[in-house]
């Protein structure tokens, strides 16, 4: 097969789902106890496990620019297992940098860094298992755990990628689709309760006509991960409110 | 969602907010902490309970890290010996200070301070040291004031270091208690414990001198032995997010006087002692 069948005269992409259809979602906070906030994040095959430390007295004082508000620092890290081809990637590969810079001004938009002076906070992401959609995973988990660490946000901020193929769009890339040549992809990262984009990120060409349904079925997807994430988020609280109820009572 | 009928309705768990729920747009309220105000309407920005104060709406937040109140008893880590000041770890979002002028010296309380003090400062807390002490009040930008001007504040010695999480920990008359099996428990409202040997009170004061010293009294086995069962009792609490205080912590101990102190936090035990507490608790509620 000289060009990958990315989508089937039936509508049907490689691993089955429809052009509008998203991966399976599956995610959990509070899942380390030595961190502020944790959340694990699963999309697809895509695993993701973040871990937020803070606010916390910022690690050199020289860093704070602005007195007034938090500073906020990411790392990224791949697993060398995370692909199917074992490689360990140095901690100043410039894809990884490129990815922490673009999580860390997403939440810088987001977080309520006014609210914090004189401190610092840190995010810790470590993607486990990749399989398309990195940088959506990434900033779908990372806003789990800054919610389960009790920092204050406008809002969730929910990412999700899309792309196109033969003039249809298609959510939610996978792996082989990301990697695919003929695949114009792109990630959108929303604030869901004004729409307003936090992050917006393409490397390929898209025609400028297209750009539009790409990007709506782009910010679709990102509501349906909102109510995931609230879920996710809900339970975390009802079942820290049950435990502590308990007790006072 | 509206507050005034979310008011009567009492079940904890139904008032649950998310960042970036709206919780009110009655111009009537104020926001207070956890939340922010866009277009005349209030949102949360934390996920935890709303609480109402007459006007003032606030979310707490179910885990977030320590945020001080003058007057709360806390224990603390020095990390820093600066100019006239300690820099103190309390688990808050900025590190806490203690002035040189706000502890109290050997050799009289009214003793003025003189510029030998503060060339021996380290002599006194050192990088590491845990300190026992209040909050005094805010600096400018919202970092802690602390001082030990008690004979009961002070260096902390003779024990282990628990930390938790700071939600646990209810602001009380007393934080220092005195358990029956012959252990002292510090619990400080930001979450850090200190479990020690027991010091009479009056051999304290009649150590006066001493107050600084780094060196530990002979603790012999069973103290310690009673030490360490306190401090897995206490992690064990933290785990199953109870309150802890002395009350919850003798619970917690009487239940796991039949298991060894090292098996303590393993899994099946310390499921079964959690059962054996939460029905405990269960009991007295």
């Amino acid at each position: 097969m000289s060009r990958q069948e990315l989508l089937s005269p039936e509508g049907l992409r490689i691993d089955g789902r429809r052009a509008n259809e998203l991966r399976r979602i599956a995610c959990k906070a509070s899942v380390l106890n030595t961190a502020d906030g944790s959340a694990y994040y699963e999309q697809g095959n895509t695993k993701v496990l973040v871990a937020v430390f803070g606010p916390r007295e910022p690690r050199q004082r020289t860093a704070l620019q602005q007195h007034d508000q938090a500073i906020i620092n990411v790392e990224f890290n791949v697993a060398p297992f995370s692909t199917s081809e074992r490689r360990k990637r140095s901690k100043g590969d410039k894809r990884l940098l490129e990815i922490s810079s673009f999580v860390r001004q997403t939440f810088e938009g987001a977080v309520q860094r006014g609210v914090y002076p004189r401190s610092q906070i840190d995010i810790y992401v470590h993607l486990l298992q990749h399989d398309g959609g990195m940088l959506e995973a990434c900033v779908n988990a990372a806003t789990l755990a800054l919610v389960d660490a009790g920092i204050s946000m406008d809002d969730y901020v929910c990412a999700c990628t899309a792309g196109l193929v033969d003039e249809q769009p298609l959510l939610d890339l996978n792996g082989q689709e990301e990697s695919a040549i003929n695949m114009p992809g792109l990630t959108v990262a929303v604030l869901p309760r004004n729409g307003s984009i936090a992050l917006l990120q393409m490397e390929s060409k898209i025609h400028a006509t297209k750009l539009d349904d790409v990007m709506q079925l782009a910010i679709e997807g990102c509501k349906h991960i909102h109510k995931k994430l609230d879920e996710a988020v809900l339970a975390a609280a009802n079942d820290l409110a049950v435990k502590l109820n308990n007790s006072v009572q | 969602m509206d507050i005034d009928t979310e008011t009567q309705q009492q079940n904890l768990t139904t008032q649950i907010v998310t960042p970036g729920s709206a919780i009110t747009s009655d111009p009537a309220f104020m926001r207070g902490h956890g939340t922010f105000g866009e277009h005349g309407t209030i949102y949360s920005s934390v996920a935890g309970v709303v609480e109402r104060i007459n006007k003032l709406v606030s979310v707490r937040s179910l885990k977030q890290r320590y945020s001080g109140e003058i007057g709360d008893i806390v224990v603390g880590r020095i990390t820093e010996v600066a100019s006239k000041r300690w820099r103190v770890d309390v688990n808050s979002r900025q590190d806490a200070m203690l002035l040189l002028s706000s502890i109290n010296l050997p050799g009289g309380i009214q003793r003025r301070k003189s510029e030998s003090d503060e060339l021996q400062m380290r002599s006194f807390f050192a990088e590491g040291d845990l300190v026992f002490a209040e909050v005094q009040s805010y600096f400018a930008d919202g970092a802690l004031s602390l001082h030990t001007r008690s004979i009961q504040y002070g260096k902390l010695r003779n024990g282990t270091f628990v930390s938790v999480f700071p939600q646990l920990v209810p602001r009380s008359r007393s934080h220092f208690h005195t358990l029956p099996c012959g252990v002292d428990v510090v619990l400080g409202v930001n979450g850090y414990i200190w479990v020690s040997k027991h010091v009479p009170a009056a051999k304290v004061e009649a150590n006066a001198e001493h107050i600084y010293s780094n060196k530990n009294e002979e603790i012999s086995e069973t103290e310690r032995e009673s030490i360490a069962r306190v401090a897995n009792c206490i992690q064990l609490l933290n785990r199953l997010y109870v309150k802890i205080t002395d009350t919850t912590i003798i619970f917690a101990y009487e239940a796991s006087l039949g298991h060894a102190v090292k098996d303590l936090l393993t899994m099946d035990i310390a499921t079964d002692l959690a059962h054996a507490v939460n029905s405990r608790l269960a009991q007295q509620g």
